[in-house]
């Protein structure tokens, strides 16, 4: 059995709160092979962001382990570049000077030259160029600052990169720009990537894979969605494509009302119907038989394999839709 | 807009100060000289019977004398204002940098520990409010040496603004950006001087401001009280003698001397002040 490049297991994060121990999430279990892009979706407060910050190092679960290519995460590493929905930026450094920060720290032995070569080399990449770099972060666009955050990440060369919805604050029109800029550099670098978004067209557009979570507390990883539609896509043509709309109706249907049905409080009468393990696999654009927009002929709530189990995905799905 | 507001303004300021010193000339006539003085009046060395308050005249008089040869000593009574002023900014600002000394690390130490915030807030919360005065007996009783005990006063009175802006300074800097320092592998001391120390000069330079401010203040009351040297010991020096004019002409460069220094620790603050 060979092991996804990152590897989440059981995870859980408690609070203590005056009524008892509140469950944000349980049981969350999870692999991003490399080269991946994997989306995670979800209603607020389902833990998604503390999900995204374990992954990270920058907190610690109560339960259950993220494995790197087979190491264990503790604490924040550079291997693992992140973009913040905020930015966090630096305002008193420029733009070129934020991304020369991630650069120093990452190679410490360059020469300031090197440092500089490097960070521009990646401005250029997400479009900063002609003096713009040289600006300070309050005189730059929402759009502008995201594509400096971004080239920051990009730039210290991460084997995994965490996005915490990188787009939320941003208008529709920079939002596509800078997701087929995203599509772009992530097609030229193979970078693997985890991010958090609120956007079903954005995780459709961006996405190999998509993890769709349940509502809180007690909230877990209900499915994953494959998003069988061919590379390289194209914001405008991508709704043309046959597996588009039903994928979009699964998740969107999810969200509105399997992911209340599903949730951890709602079960808690009945624990056995609690699904445990891995995520259920569906991918609506390759599974005719399933409508998710009739939930009758939704498929019955079983445990199914683990994704990465080695078996012929495609078979076992087709196994599943015709139960 | 903005520039016809400020000639305007200048317009205001200027007719304001011609008023004042106009109605403050009228006020105070020129002693009438026209009967020889009495031969008491002569060994007195034609003073007046009553002090009174000098016109503008008379004081301007005065600076453009004392401003034109600042520097000239000639006994231990009788020096240039500008070395009096010279002595009181050598001891405000060794009292204020070593203070700074002190206060930053500290602050820095508060502000990233909340166990030491709490462990040293009484400590804080006691010491600030005592009047910077009240130590200089005991200072004056350890140390034994007036100079060095009105450069204490001077640490002692701006170390507190500095402390607490540093450690508020500190302690307020943005989760995002430490996280940032953290994702990107950073030591402690680099992420001290490259995230925390940017991130919270604003604030300190702030502190600063005020605790110059405050030692500028402290210095005139000090050296009234140690004597010696210094522009507090000039102006009580000038009382002494009755010299009203000297008097009143140096709290005016007190007042120009603590604008200069506010006004450059403004200009630092605003070198690293940053737009979010």
């Amino acid at each position: 059995m060979t092991h996804p490049f990152l590897e989440i297991k059981a995870l859980a994060k408690r609070f203590p709160t005056k009524s008892g121990e509140l469950t944000v999430f349980e049981d969350v279990s999870f692999g991003v092979e490399r080269g991946e892009f994997v989306c995670i979706i979800g209603h607020s407060g389902c833990g998604k962001s503390t999900i995204l910050n374990v992954l990270a190092g920058l907190d610690a679960p109560s339960a259950g382990e993220v494995l790197m290519a087979g190491k264990e995460v503790r604490g924040p590493a550079l291997e693992r570049g992140i973009v913040f929905q905020n930015y966090s930026l630096f305002p008193w450094r420029s733009a070129l000077s934020n991304v020369m920060f991630g650069v120093a720290a990452r190679w410490p032995g360059w020469s300031r030259d090197r440092v500089r070569d490097h960070s521009q080399k990646y401005l250029h990449m997400v479009g900063l160029k002609d003096g713009i770099e040289h600006r300070k972060p309050s005189q730059l666009s929402g759009g502008m600052r995201q594509r400096v955050a971004i080239a920051r990440a990009f730039a210290i060369e991460p084997k995994l990169l965490l996005l915490d919805e990188p787009f939320g604050a941003l208008d529709a029109l920079t939002r596509g720009t800078i997701q087929d800029e995203l599509l772009k550099i992530c097609a030229e670098t193979h970078q693997t990537v985890f991010m958090i978004t609120h956007d079903v067209d954005e995780a459709i557009l961006l996405a190999d894979r998509i993890l769709l979570m349940t509502n809180g507390p007690q909230a877990r990883v209900a499915e994953s969605v494959q998003v069988s539609i061919e590379r390289p896509r194209e914001r405008a043509s991508i709704v043309h494509d046959p597996g588009y709309y039903r994928i979009r109706t699964h998740l969107v249907d999810f969200l509105v009302s399997r992911s209340a049905e599903l949730s951890g409080s709602s079960t808690a009468d009945s624990p056995g119907a609690r699904h445990q393990g891995p995520p259920r696999v569906v991918d609506p654009a390759r599974d005719r038989t399933q409508t998710a927009s009739d939930p009758a002929e939704a498929p019955p709530k079983v445990p199914a394999d683990p994704p990465h189990a080695g078996t012929d995905e495609r078979a076992r799905l087709r196994a599943v839709a015709m139960r | 807009m903005l520039k016809s507001d400020t000639w305007r303004a200048v317009i205001v300021s200027v007719s304001l100060l011609v008023a004042f010193l106009g109605l403050w000339q009228l006020s105070t006539p020129a002693p009438q000289a026209e009967e020889a003085m009495s031969e008491y009046e002569r060994l007195m060395g034609g003073a007046d019977q009553e002090a009174r308050v000098p016109s503008p005249a008379e004081i301007i008089g005065l600076a453009v004398s004392e401003l034109s040869n600042p520097f000239y000593d000639a006994g231990p009574n009788d020096k240039g204002i500008g070395i009096q002023l010279a002595w009181s900014l050598y001891r405000v600002l060794t009292g204020f940098f070593l203070a700074a000394l002190i206060a930053l690390p500290l602050g820095f130490l508060i502000g990233m520990s909340p166990m030491m915030y709490k462990a040293l807030n009484p400590f804080i919360q006691v010491l600030k409010p005592i009047s910077p005065l009240a130590w200089m007996p005991l200072a004056l009783f350890i140390i034994k040496d007036s100079e060095t005990s009105s450069i204490f006063v001077i640490f002692i009175c701006s170390i507190w603004p500095m402390l607490i802006n540093t450690a508020f300074g500190v302690a307020g800097v943005r989760q995002d950006w430490v996280n940032v320092a953290r994702t990107h592998e950073l030591a402690p001391m680099q992420t001290a001087f490259q995230v925390i120390l940017p991130a919270a000069a604003p604030t300190i330079l702030t502190g600063m401001r005020i605790s110059i401010g405050i030692a500028w203040l402290v210095i005139v009351a000090a050296e009234m009280l140690v004597g010696g040297t210094g522009i507090g010991y000039y102006v009580w020096n000038e009382w002494n003698n009755l010299d009203l004019t000297a008097v009143i002409f140096s709290i005016l460069m007190i007042g120009i001397v603590g604008m200069l220094l506010d006004l450059t620790l403004a200009w630092a603050t605003r070198l690293v002040t940053y737009q979010e």
